[in-house]
């Protein structure tokens, strides 16, 4: 058994000057004031990876920087699903018994530290070097082929796709720190300009800099701290060209296998915090995952279900859509959020429903990777 | 089948796959051996560039300035009548399902694929 003792995050989106390690530190010694915990209480350390400032030992060069000497550090690389690999990892090597108080940090500095075609092409490189991205593809082309699929077999329209858009960005309305706080309607997204279709700018999140950060623990070190109950991963290919299915993917699997786990259904769960890095991405998830029946989670948005104050609250600081996303920190943020709304201490945006269990779903490469995640309030 | 089949990935003209000769199984990214059974026995064939759209989108915001240059421009996956799915251009105008033949356009020193709408 593992606990989720204590999170931090920075602010998320333009923060000139800011570096990996400033903005991993920043959110590191957040989340060690968190839990409670001092430099000395922190013997492990799992980290991710930053394009900005790419190393062959970021955990260690961390650990120099930020004044701490863990028993156990490495890296972990899964792409989006990293930050929820991360927090798996951690769980698995506390069970273990190879370290207490494990820090999983990460922040980059991914808007102001590279150009933005340099992000861009560094990131194609998700593709096949020989025969994808030599034809010109990008990130949002693959999910943008996925989408015309998935839409043409399942019926999903652009109007479902951006009532997510809308949800995630009234949710960052509401959260200080928020990348994009500007309020959006459904007619601003689908009039918004095309980026690859039936994608348009504002069904792809920001590019951010920002970090995040979290202790997983082997005790309940104090009175906010969440169990780790159930975990499971899936990964079915790299490269979109060699995917299965464009309808069909790992989060299934995953999902059910966490879900198994814990000892839970779908229908228990009160918080959902998934990833999103496209409209799209998180309307496959909510569906595959099972909150929302193939084709329905534009119209189950839009009917409230995914509002703070609905049944399944989804992302309430704004998700990667808009609370902003800085690469492995990205999908960090969800924890600490989900972490803050299951422990009551979500300020003005604390939801009224009180869930008791919440599920976590990350997804990396071009839904090549995924994990996920149940967690449990006990107190 | 005499030579090695014309690849566009090495600058020529054609759409080349590889294929298990012990267990059939045909795929796209050349590795050497049956990912499926593990057989070190393929070889590369040439695909007769005729196939399906799957799935395609266009590209309006390109990865570098040489691709923004010729943006917006299709990428689509095509299933071939071999049994592999390949990523490609597309010509405007096509949609899922479309029956396509898949041809050539020149590069600097070489070609990518393009897919056509089959008449």
């Amino acid at each position: 058994m593992a606990w989720i003792t204590g999170v931090g995050v920075t602010p998320y989106g333009r923060h000139e000057g800011s570096s990996t390690v400033s903005l991993m530190s920043e959110a590191a010694t957040a989340a060690l004031a968190d839990a409670g915990l001092e430099r000395r209480d922190i013997d492990g350390l799992v980290c991710g990876y930053s394009t900005t400032l790419p190393h062959l030992m970021l955990s260690t060069l961390f650990a120099e920087h930020f004044g701490i000497v863990p028993s156990y550090a490495h890296g972990v690389q899964v792409g989006g699903a990293s930050g929820l690999a991360m927090a798996m990892l951690s769980h698995l090597v506390v069970e273990g018994g190879a370290a207490r108080n494990i820090l999983v940090v990460a922040g980059e500095n991914r808007l102001t530290g590279q150009s933005r075609d340099m992000t861009m092409q560094t990131l194609a490189q998700a593709g096949q070097h020989r025969y994808e991205v030599p034809l010109g593809a990008t990130i949002p082309s693959y999910y943008a082929l996925i989408a015309s699929r998935y839409m043409h077999e399942i019926g999903l329209r652009s109007e479902d796709l951006a009532e997510l858009a809308v949800q995630m960005r009234r949710n960052a309305v509401r959260t200080p720190g928020a990348h994009l706080r500007d309020p959006i309607t459904r007619d601003d997204v689908l009039a918004s300009k095309p980026i690859a279709p039936p994608l348009r700018f504002m069904d792809c999140c920001p590019i951010s800099d920002g970090g995040a950060a979290f202790v997983i623990s082997k005790d309940p070190v104090n009175a906010h701290s969440l169990r780790i109950r159930g975990c499971s991963q899936a990964h079915t290919h790299q490269h979109l060209t060699e995917a299965p299915s464009l309808v069909e993917f790992g989060a299934g699997p995953s999902s059910s296998r966490a879900f198994a786990n814990a000892g839970v259904g779908v229908a228990d769960i009160g918080y959902a915090a998934i990833y999103d890095s496209f409209t799209i991405t998180l309307a496959i998830l909510l569906e595959e995952i099972g909150f929302s029946a193939r084709g329905a989670s534009g119209r189950d948005a839009a009917a409230g279900r995914y509002a703070p104050d609905g049944a399944l609250p989804l992302n309430t600081h704004g998700g990667l859509l808009s609370y902003g996303h800085c690469g492995v920190g990205g999908a960090l943020a969800h924890v600490v959020e989900m972490h803050r709304q299951l422990t009551r201490r979500a300020g003005d945006r604390q939801i009224p429903s009180e869930p008791a269990l919440a599920l976590l779903h990350g997804d990396g490469g071009i839904m090549s990777s995924h994990v996920s995640m149940v967690v449990e309030r006990t107190q | 089948m005499s030579g090695t089949p014309a690849d566009w990935t090495l600058g020529q003209p054609g759409l080349a796959y590889e294929a298990c000769i012990a267990c059939g199984r045909n795929w796209y990214f050349q590795r050497g051996f049956c990912p499926r059974c593990g057989s070190t026995s393929v070889e590369m064939r040439a695909s007769g560039c005729q196939g399906t759209v799957h799935a395609i989108t266009t590209v309006a915001r390109a990865p570098s300035p040489e691709w923004q240059a010729r943006a917006p421009y299709g990428i689509a996956l095509i299933d071939l009548d071999e049994g592999v799915r390949v990523m490609t251009h597309a010509e405007p105008d096509m949609a899922i399902g479309d029956a396509v033949n898949i041809i050539f356009s020149p590069m600097g020193s070489g070609f990518f694929p393009v897919a056509q709408q089959r008449s």
